[in-house]
C-alpha cells in the first residue's frame, strides 16, 4: 500500500506546467488535489515517472464573476468552493452539490479541476457542469482552446483533453430570476461514491411556470447524462403539475448504456437514478417555492 | 533516488526531513519525525485515522505526500494537548464521554473535531454526524465520540 517511485515537479507558473507535460509526455501526471490519485497510486493501481504539483499556482486559484459567468479556476479546493459567496450566490446548484463530495477532509484538498478532468462517473460537479452548459479552459504549450460540458466527458475517467493540456479554469453560466435548486444521491455509505445521483435546476416564474431547467445524472453510465427528455417534460409547466414519481421514471428512460457492476445491477441503479431525479426535483420545486 | 528536502513547521516546531517523492506525509510524520500518534488504517482515506491538520484544515495525511506540504503548518494529535501534558478540551471531552474504547481512531476524531469546532462552534446533530461521517470507529458506536463534541463545545460557549 505504498505508491511506486516517481520524480517530483512543483512550479508556481502554468507556462512551466505545459511545458513540461510537452517534454515529459505520457510518463507525466498532474497532481492537484491528488484525493483521488493518491488512493489509487497508493494501491498501485496507478503509477507514474513523473508528478508535476499544480497547487501551487496562483492562478488556478481564483473566482471571478465576469458578466453572465462566474469564472473558477481549477485549482480552487471543494471546501473553497463550498463556502465562497460569489458561487454561493451566481451558481447555486454548484453550491448545493459541494458539500456531497466525499468528506469534509477530502474536501480540504480535493479541486475542482480535479474531480473534473479525473471525469468519474459518480462524481458531482461533472453532473452540474454539464447541466448547466459550464465551458472549461484547456491550455497546453500548443495555445489554449474551450471544450463545452457537453464534448468534456467521453468516456470513464475520460475527456476530450489530449495529454499535454491542462484545465485551467471552468466557466459557469448565471442563472437570473427565481430560482430553485436540488440535488440527490444515494450511496451505501456516507460519503461514498454514489450509486446515481440528479442534479436539477429551475427558473420559475412569478405564477410558479417553470420557464427554464437543466436536469443532469450522475453514476448511471460512464458519463454525466444530460436529461433533455426530463427538461422538456417540466419546463413551461406548473411546478405543482409535475409529478416526482413518473419525471424520474422518464429521466432515465433514454439512458441506454447503464453501468452495472457486482453490487448493483443495471435495473437497480435505474430505479435509483429515477428515485434520486424525483427526490432533485422536489427539492429544486419546494427551493423555488421558498423564494417568492 | 528521488529523494528531495521538506521544511515545514510541525507543531509549532520547525522540522526539516530528507525523504522519497513517494513518502506520504503519514510516513514521514511517523517514521522519519517519530510522531506515532498519527494512525494508519486504510491509507486510501476511508477511514480517517490519519486525520491531521496542514495549514488549519483537517486532510488525510495518507492522501498527501510530504514535498506536497513543504512550507505548511502541521498539526498532529501531538500537538493538541498542552506542552505540561494538560488535555485539550476536545480531549478532555472525549475522556468524560467515553468517546474512546481502543483509541486506535481517537486521534484522528480529536484532529476531526478540532477542525469542526473551529468551523462551527456550535455545531447542532445533524453537522456534527456529518463532519464525524468520515472517521471510522469500530467500538463506540460514536454515540460517546458525539456527546464529547456537544461537551467540548458547551465548554468552550461558556468560558
Amino acid at each position: 500500500m505504498k505508491p511506486s517511485s516517481f520524480t517530483y515537479h512543483r512550479f508556481d507558473d502554468l507556462a512551466d506546467v505545459t511545458e513540461a507535460l510537452t517534454r515529459l509526455g505520457d510518463d507525466a501526471k498532474l497532481l492537484a488535489g491528488g484525493q483521488s490519485l493518491v488512493p489509487m497510486m497508493n494501491m498501485r493501481l496507478a503509477r507514474f515517472e513523473h508528478l508535476i504539483d499544480i497547487a501551487r499556482i496562483d492562478e488556478l486559484r481564483t473566482i471571478e464573476r465576469r458578466q453572465d459567468h462566474v469564472v473558477i479556476g481549477a485549482g480552487v479546493r471543494h471546501c473553497v468552493v463550498e463556502r465562497d459567496a460569489v458561487i454561493e450566490s451566481d451558481v447555486r446548484l454548484l453550491h448545493a452539490s459541494t458539500p456531497l463530495i466525499g468528506h469534509f477532509q477530502i474536501r480540504s484538498r480535493g479541486t475542482i479541476g480535479g474531480s473534473l478532468a479525473h471525469a468519474d462517473p459518480a462524481a458531482e460537479q461533472p453532473a452540474v457542469a454539464v447541466a448547466l452548459d459550464a465551458s472549461f479552459d484547456v491550455v497546453s504549450s500548443r495555445g489554449s482552446r474551450t471544450i463545452a460540458a457537453s464534448d468534456f466527458f467521453v468516456g470513464l475517467w475520460e475527456t476530450a483533453m489530449n495529454p499535454d493540456e491542462v484545465l485551467r479554469a471552468v466557466s459557469f453560466p448565471v442563472w437570473s430570476g427565481r430560482l430553485g435548486v436540488g440535488v440527490a444521491e444515494f450511496a451505501r455509505r456516507h460519503g461514498d461514491f454514489a450509486i446515481a445521483g440528479s442534479a436539477v435546476q429551475i427558473e420559475v416564474s412569478e405564477n410558479d411556470e417553470v420557464v427554464r431547467s437543466a436536469i443532469a445524472l450522475f453514476g448511471m453510465s460512464a458519463t454525466p447524462h444530460r436529461s433533455r427528455s426530463a427538461e422538456s417534460h417540466v419546463t413551461g409547466h406548473q411546478l405543482a403539475n409535475v409529478d416526482a414519481i413518473e419525471l424520474g421514471r422518464l429521466g432515465v428512460a433514454d439512458i441506454v448504456d447503464v453501468s452495472q457492476d457486482s453490487n448493483v445491477s443495471a435495473s437497480y441503479r435505474r430505479d435509483v437514478g429515477a428515485a434520486m431525479l424525483a427526490e432533485a426535483w422536489r427539492r429544486a420545486a419546494a427551493d423555488a417555492k421558498r423564494r417568492i | 533516488m528521488n529523494e528531495l528536502t521538506v521544511s515545514m513547521t510541525v507543531n509549532g516546531e520547525p522540522r526539516q526531513v530528507r525523504v522519497e517523492a513517494r513518502r506520504t506525509l503519514a510516513d514521514t510524520l511517523r517514521e522519519d519525525l517519530g510522531l506515532t500518534g498519527t494512525h494508519l488504517g486504510c491509507e486510501h482515506g476511508v477511514c480517517g485515522a490519519c486525520t491531521i491538520l496542514v495549514d488549519g484544515d483537517a486532510v488525510r495525511s495518507c492522501l498527501m505526500f510530504a514535498a506536497q506540504a513543504d512550507g505548511c503548518d502541521v498539526v498532529t494529535i501531538e500537538g493538541v494537548a498542552a506542552s505540561d501534558g494538560t488535555l485539550s478540551d476536545v480531549q478532555q471531552a472525549m475522556h468524560q464521554c467515553h468517546g474512546l474504547q481502543c483509541g486506535f481512531c481517537t486521534p484522528g476524531f480529536v484532529m476531526s473535531i478540532t477542525a469542526l469546532l473551529e468551523l462551527h462552534p456550535n455545531p447542532d446533530q445533524e453537522t456534527i454526524r456529518e463532519y464525524l461521517s468520515g472517521n471510522l470507529c469500530r467500538c463506540t458506536g460514536y454515540q460517546g465520540i458525539i456527546a464529547a463534541v456537544k461537551v467540548a463545545a458547551a465548554a468552550r460557549e461558556q468560558s
